[in-house]
C-alpha cells in the first residue's frame, strides 16, 4: 500500500480497502525504521494521528474532503505549522512554534491531508545537498536499495557501504527522501534556484516548481522573496498535479499571487505529441554534464521526434551569467530577511546582555551557521550605497536578459523545453562535502536557477537508472502560467519512460527485521 | 555634550537680529525675521531667503538660513498599512500586535487600501502630481522597536511628488500684515512607522511597545524654501489644518500623530548652501519654532567662531531652549535599500486610463478621489472673507481652533449681530477665556446659542457692551442659566425710560458747573467725564451714546 501513488491510495481510501488511520500508522512505523535516513527534522505523531482519525470519521460519514482526504503528507521545516515547531534546520529557530500556518499547509489540512511531519533541509534552505543544517545531512534512500547496492558490489568489493551513502541534493533534501521511502504520498518543497527539483532528481521522485504567483509563499520563510516558490514532490506527475490543484490561486495573504480564478488542475491523457515543439537550449550542454546524463536527455529528446514532435535547438544566451547574478540577489534578499532574527520576537537569544547591539551580534553569530552568515555578509556589501548601482542594479538587469531569453524562445513557438535537472547523479556525501556549500550550490544550481530568475514552471521527472544505479532526472520547463499543460507534457513522458521502482527490501532487512515485505511486493510505478 | 551648548546660550545674547521687513508677532527680544525679499520663482532652486543677521560688534555681515523640513503624518485608519492590527493611541502595550507587525517569519505585507486612499488625497490637498505606479523599498537598520530589521518606505518611486503648500506669515507689526508664502512638496510617501522603545535606565532594561509598528504614515518632505523657525511653524500648521480637513490625519503633534523634522543650515547669500543638521524632537509648531531659530543662531556662531557645522542630527532641548547631538545617531548610516520583493508595484487610475470592467474594489480611481475632496482651509477662509467682510487674520484664527469656526458658525445662525461683531466677540472674548483656563471648544461651558443670545440683547441695545461682557462672565461661570435670566437677576438691563435719563443727566450737570463750564469752553475730554458720571449714576445701564446725545442737546439748550 505505501508504495502507491497518491491517487492510487486515495481510491484504495475511497473504497474502504485501507482507513485513513491504517494508513497513518503504517507511514509513522516505516518513518521510525527509516530514522537513519534523517528526513524528518519533526514526526508530528500525534497531529498525524488526529487528523487521521478525523478523517476516518469523514470516510464512514461519507463526507471525504476529496482526492486528499486522509493522505499522509510532510512538509519541508521552512513551512510555518501552527503549534509544530519549525526551524529552517537552523540553532535561530530551534525551538521556535509558529502559531499560525503557512496558506499551502492550511490548504493540505482543509482538504484533509495528514502531517506526518516537517522534513530536513539546509539551514534556511540555503545549500543543494541538504547536508548544511543543523540536524544534519539527509541521507539518499537510493543509498539502500538493492539497484545501487547491487552495482557497487560488482565494482567495489570490501568497501564499507555504510560510509558510503549518498546525498539527497537539496535543498529540499528531507521531502524528497521522505517519498522516495514511502514515509509520506506527497511533501511540500520550497525551490528558489532549484531546492526541489534538485533532490527530486537525486531522489527518483517529481519535482515540481509551479509558476512564480500561482502559489501562496504566505508562511514560507524566506530565502529569496522574488524567486521563492512552494515546489510538490511526488512518486507521479499526476500525483503533483492533484496536489497543485490544492495549492494554487489567489492568496488576500500574499500579494504577488495572481488574481485571475485558477481553473482545477486535471491532467487529461496527452495526445497530441506530433504538435509539440520542443526546445532544447544548446547552453546547457555544459562540459560538467556527465555522459550518462548527456545521452538520457538526447534519448529523450529522440523519444519525443520519434513520436512526431519537432525537436529543435533553441539559444538562452544569457544562462552563463545567471549564477553570479543569483549570486548577488539572493544574497541581497538574504542579507535583507534575515535582519529580522535579532532574539528579540523569537527565536534565538543569546546570554549577553551588555547592550542591545552586543545581544544582537552574539545571538546571530550563535544562530546561524557560516553559510547563513557569508550570505548575510555578501548582501550586506552588494546592497552598500556605494556597491548597489554596480551590483544590485546590475543583476536585476542581467535577470530581465536571462527571463527575456525565455520569453523569446516561447515566442518562437517552442512549447516547453527539455534539459537536464542536474550535471549527474548524486554523489556520495564523502565526495560531495569536499566542495563547500557556496561552490556546490554553483554547480548543482545551473540547469535549474534560470527558471527562478524568471519565474517559470518547471518539473524533474525521472528518467533511468544510471550505471550506478542511480535515478536521473529531466527537467521541462514551461510557459509562465502554462503548467498544466507543462505536466500534462510531463505525465505523457512519464509513461514512454518507465522509471524503475525503488527497490527497499535489502535496507528494510538490513535495518528491521519485522519489517512488512509483503507490504513492499507492492510496490511498482503503476500507469 | 551639553557644555558648548549653554555655553553658547549665554553668548546668543551678542547677536541683534534684525528683520528685513518686520518682526516677529510673538515680539521676541532677538528675533529672525523671516523676509520675503526673495522672488518666487515657480521652481527655481535658486531661492534664497534671507535672514540678515548685524553683527553688533564687528560691523555688518549678513547670514541666511535654509530651511527643509520632514513630516511624518500617522494615517487616520482603522487598520495598520500592511497588516490587520487595529490602530488606537494609548492602547495597552503590544495589544495591537499581528504576526506581521512582529515579523514573524514568513509574514508579508498586504497593502491597505485607505491608507492608498489618504495618500492620494493628500497629494491631491497639496498639490503633487500623483504618480500612477509607485514602488516600495525596504530601508535596513538595527533598532530594537523595528522587528523586521528594516521599514518598508516609498525610496525610489513615491506616491506623488512636486506639490506646494502655501501658508500665511505675519509681517508687519500688526497682525493684520500677513504675507502667503508658498514651499514647495517634494514628494509624499508610504512608510512604516517603527514601535516604540522605552529604556529604564536603572534596571538598564529596554522595554518594546509594537503597537505602532507598522501604522501607515504620510512622509511629507518639504524643500528648503522656508528661512526661520515661524515660517517653518507656520507651514506646519497650514499642513496640520489641509491633513485634518481631509481626515487623512489627526495630525496632532502632542501624540505623536505629526512628526517634524527639521533640516536646517546656514550661508552667506551668494554663496553655497552650508552644511546642514537635523533637528528632530519637535513636538509642538511652538518648539519647532523655537527649535530651528536657536539651531540658526547657534550654526552662524559656530561658524563666526571658526569652527565647522557637522552634518549630525541634533535634538531639541525644550527646556534649555537649544538642541544637542543625539548620541544614538552618530555615526553614518547606510540604509541598504532594496526593493520590497513582496509588494508587486503600486498602480493608481485615472477616469481615462481605468481598465474595463475592473473591480471598483480593486482599483484606485484619482479622478474619483479628486472629485470628492473636501473643502481645503485656504477656500473656507476664502469664503469667509467673502461672506462676511472678515479680516484675513481673523479667518486664520477662526480656523486654527479645533471646532472654532463651528461655533461661529453656529453663533451666526442665531444671532441677528453683525459678522463683524459676532467674530470680534469669538476670537476675542470667547477665544480668550478658552485659552485663559486652557480649554478646547468643545470643552466651553458657553454654548454657541447662549452667546448668540446675548449678541442678540447687545445687538437691540437691550444691554451695554459692558454688560454684555458681565453676562459672559457669569454665563461662563454658572451653567445652565440663560443670558435673559442673568440680565434681569443682575438688573443689567439698560434704561430705556428717556425721560427717566435725561433726569438723571440733569441732575449730573447741576451737580458739576464746573465740569460744564469745560465743555462749553470747548474741552472735548468734559463731555466723557460727564458721560462717566451719567454712566455711574445709573449704574451702567445707560447707552453711552444716548446720554452723549441728552448732555450736547442739553448744552444747546
Amino acid at each position: 500500500m505505501l508504495g502507491r501513488t497518491l491517487r492510487e491510495v486515495s481510491t484504495a481510501l475511497k473504497q474502504g480497502h485501507i482507513t485513513p488511520t491504517e494508513l497513518c500508522q503504517k507511514c509513522l512505523s516505516l518513518i521510525k525504521k527509516t530514522k537513519f535516513l534523517n528526513a524528518y527534522i519533526t514526526v508530528s505523531e500525534e497531529v498525524a494521528l488526529k487528523q487521521a482519525e478525523e478523517s476516518e470519521k469523514r470516510y464512514k460519514k461519507g463526507h471525504s474532503l476529496g482526492d486528499l482526504d486522509g493522505i499522509p503528507v510532510a512538509v519541508k521545516d521552512n513551512f510555518s505549522t501552527s503549534s509544530i515547531e519549525t526551524t529552517c534546520a537552523s540553532n535561530m529557530l530551534k525551538g521556535y512554534v509558529p502559531p499560525y500556518n503557512a496558506t499551502v499547509v492550511q490548504k493540505l489540512l482543509d482538504k484533509g491531508a495528514v502531517l506526518m511531519g516537517k522534513t530536513n533541509l539546509d539551514e534556511f534552505a540555503m545549500g543543494s545537498g541538504s547536508t548544511d543544517g543543523v540536524f544534519g545531512p539527509v541521507k539518499n534512500p537510493w543509498s539502500y536499495s538493492k539497484q545501487y547496492r547491487e552495482k557497487r558490489k560488482q565494482e567495489a568489493h570490501g568497501e564499507n557501504e555504510d560510509s558510503n551513502w549518498l546525498i539527497t541534493g537539496g535543498s529540499s533534501g528531507g521531502s524528497a527522501a521522505a517519498v522516495a521511502a514511502f514515509t509520506c504520498f506527497a511533501a511540500l518543497g520550497s525551490d528558489t534556484g532549484g531546492s526541489t527539483r534538485n533532490p527530486a532528481a537525486h531522489c527518483g521522485v517529481v519535482g515540481f516548481k509551479p509558476s512564480y504567483g500561482l502559489v501562496s509563499r504566505h508562511g514560507l520563510i524566506p530565502l529569496v522573496n522574488s524567486m521563492d516558490v512552494p515546489g510538490i514532490l511526488t512518486r507521479c506527475v499526476d500525483d503533483a498535479a492533484i496536489v497543485l490543484g490544492m495549492l494554487a490561486g489567489h492568496d488576500p495573504k500574499d500579494s504577488t499571487t495572481i488574481q485571475d480564478p485558477v481553473k482545477p488542475f486535471t491532467l487529461p491523457t496527452f495526445a497530441d505529441v506530433n504538435k509539440l515543439c520542443i526546445g532544447i537550449p544548446k547552453e546547457y550542454l555544459a562540459p560538467e554534464l556527465s555522459s550518462e546524463v548527456r545521452s538520457f536527455w538526447s534519448k529523450a529528446a529522440n523519444l519525443f521526434e520519434s513520436e512526431g514532435a519537432k525537436v529543435i535547438e533553441v539559444s538562452l544566451p544569457h544562462t552563463s551569467y545567471s549564477i553570479v547574478c543569483y549570486h548577488v540577489l539572493c544574497t541581497s534578499e538574504v542579507a535583507s530577511n534575515m535582519a529580522r532574527f535579532d532574539g528579540l520576537e523569537y527565536g534565538h537569544r543569546c546570554d549577553i546582555n551588555v547592550s542591545t547591539e552586543a545581544m544582537y551580534a552574539a545571538t546571530r553569530r550563535e544562530g546561524f551557521n557560516d553559510v547563513v552568515r557569508g550570505r548575510i555578509l555578501s548582501g550586506n556589501f552588494f546592497l552598500l550605497k556605494e556597491n548597489y548601482e554596480n551590483y544590485f542594479i546590475k543583476a536585476q538587469k542581467v535577470r530581465r536578459l536571462i527571463a527575456n531569453d525565455f520569453v523569446n524562445v516561447f515566442n518562437s513557438g517552442v512549447d516547453v523545453l527539455l534539459t537536464p535537472t542536474t550535471l549527474s547523479e548524486a554523489v556520495p556525501y564523502l565526495e560531495f562535502i569536499k566542495e563547500d556549500n557556496r561552490t556546490r550550490s554553483a554547480q548543482d544550481d545551473i540547469f535549474t536557477q534560470a527558471v527562478n530568475m524568471a519565474g517559470l514552471p518547471a518539473v524533474s521527472v525521472p528518467v533511468a537508472l544510471s550505471n550506478q544505479g542511480l535515478p536521473i532526472g529531466l527537467q521541462f520547463i514551461g510557459r509562465a502560467f502554462c503548467d498544466q499543460q507543462l505536466l500534462k507534457i510531463a505525465k505523457w513522458f512519464e509513461k514512454q519512460v518507465q522509471f524503475p521502482v525503488i527497490q527497499l527490501q535489502e535496507l528494510m532487512d538490513d535495518c528491521s527485521s519485522d519489517f512488512e515485505i509483503e507490504k513492499l511486493s507492492s510496490v511498482f510505478l503503476k500507469q | 555634550m551639553a557644555a558648548p551648548m549653554l555655553r553658547w546660550s549665554c553668548l546668543g545674547k551678542r547677536w541683534v537680529l534684525a528683520c528685513i521687513d518686520g518682526g516677529s508677532r510673538h515680539g521676541r527680544g532677538a528675533a529672525i525675521g523671516c523676509t520675503s525679499r526673495r522672488k518666487r520663482g515657480q521652481s527655481s532652486v535658486a531661492q534664497q531667503p534671507l535672514i540678515t543677521v548685524q553683527k553688533s560688534r564687528k560691523g555688518e555681515h549678513e547670514w541666511a538660513a535654509v530651511v527643509g523640513l520632514e513630516i511624518h503624518a500617522q494615517i487616520s485608519s482603522n487598520s495598520k498599512l500592511f497588516s490587520g492590527s487595529q490602530v488606537h493611541f494609548a492602547a495597552p502595550p503590544n495589544s495591537l500586535v499581528s504576526f506581521f507587525d512582529a515579523s514573524l517569519p514568513g509574514t508579508l505585507p498586504v497593502l491597505n487600501r485607505r491608507c492608498v486612499e489618504a495618500a492620494v488625497m493628500t497629494g491631491l490637498a497639496l498639490n503633487c502630481r500623483i504618480n500612477k505606479k509607485s514602488l516600495f523599498d525596504r530601508k535596513h537598520y538595527f533598532y530594537a522597536d523595528l522587528p523586521a530589521g528594516y521599514q518598508i518606505t516609498q525610496q525610489r518611486l513615491p506616491i506623488a511628488v512636486n506639490g506646494s503648500l502655501a501658508y500665511s506669515v505675519s509681517v508687519g507689526k500688526k497682525p493684520s500684515q500677513v504675507s502667503t508664502r508658498t514651499v514647495r512638496i517634494k514628494q509624499i510617501q508610504l512608510e512604516q512607522d517603527s514601535g516604540k522603545s522605552l529604556h529604564d535606565e536603572l534596571r538598564s532594561q529596554t522595554l518594546i511597545d509594537l503597537n505602532r509598528a507598522g501604522v501607515g504614515l504620510l512622509e511629507v518632505v518639504l524643500e528648503p524654501d522656508m528661512s526661520c523657525g515661524e515660517e517653518a511653524a507656520s507651514a506646519v500648521r497650514e499642513l496640520q489644518l489641509i491633513l485634518q480637513a481631509l481626515g487623512t490625519s489627526q495630525a496632532n503633534m502632542a501624540e505623536g500623530q505629526l512628526r517634524v523634522d527639521a533640516n536646517v543650515s546656514v550661508h552667506h547669500p551668494g554663496e553655497p548652501l552650508g552644511v546642514r543638521t537635523e533637528v528632530k524632537n519637535l513636538n509642538s509648531t511652538r518648539f519647532l519654532a523655537k527649535a530651528i531659530d536657536s539651531e540658526i543662531k547657534r550654526q552662524i556662531h559656530e561658524l563666526e567662531n571658526g569652527r565647522k557645522i557637522l552634518n549630525e542630527t541634533r535634538s531639541f532641548d525644550y527646556k534649555l531652549g537649544c538642541t544637542m547631538p543625539m548620541r544614538d545617531k552618530e555615526g553614518k548610516q547606510d540604509y541598504r535599500f532594496m526593493p520590497e520583493p513582496n509588494l508587486p508595484p503600486l498602480l493608481l487610475y485615472d477616469t481615462a486610463s481605468l481598465p474595463p470592467g475592473a473591480d471598483p474594489q480593486q482599483v484606485i480611481n484619482i479622478d474619483w478621489i479628486r472629485d470628492r475632496l473636501p473643502e481645503l482651509p485656504g477656500k473656507t477662509r476664502e469664503k469667509l472673507i467673502q461672506k462676511y467682510g472678515m479680516l484675513p487674520e481673523h479667518s486664520f484664527a477662526l480656523l486654527n481652533e479645533v471646532g472654532l469656526l463651528e461655533f461661529f458658525q453656529n453663533v451666526i445662525k442665531e444671532t441677528g449681530a453683525e459678522p463683524k461683531k459676532v467674530t470680534s466677540w469669538v476670537l476675542n472674548i470667547f477665544l480668550g477665556f478658552l485659552k485663559q483656563q486652557n480649554l478646547a471648544v468643545n470643552e466651553s461651558p458657553v454654548t454657541p446659542s447662549a452667546l448668540a443670545e446675548l449678541l442678540n440683547l447687545l445687538d437691540r441695545k437691550a444691554i451695554s457692551s459692558s454688560a454684555a461682557r458681565q453676562v459672559f462672565e457669569e454665563l461662563w461661570r454658572s451653567k445652565g442659566k440663560t443670558p435673559s435670566q442673568i440680565v434681569s437677576e443682575k438688573k443689567l438691563e439698560l434704561m430705556q425710560d428717556q425721560e427717566a435719563l435725561e433726569r438723571v443727566c440733569h441732575t449730573v450737570m447741576e451737580g458739576h458747573p464746573q465740569v460744564v463750564m469745560d465743555m462749553k469752553r470747548g474741552n472735548p475730554r468734559a463731555i466723557n467725564k460727564l458721560i462717566g458720571l451719567v454712566r455711574k449714576a445709573t449704574l451702567s445701564r445707560a447707552d453711552p451714546t444716548v446720554i452723549k446725545e441728552i448732555l450736547e442737546r442739553k448744552l444747546l439748550s
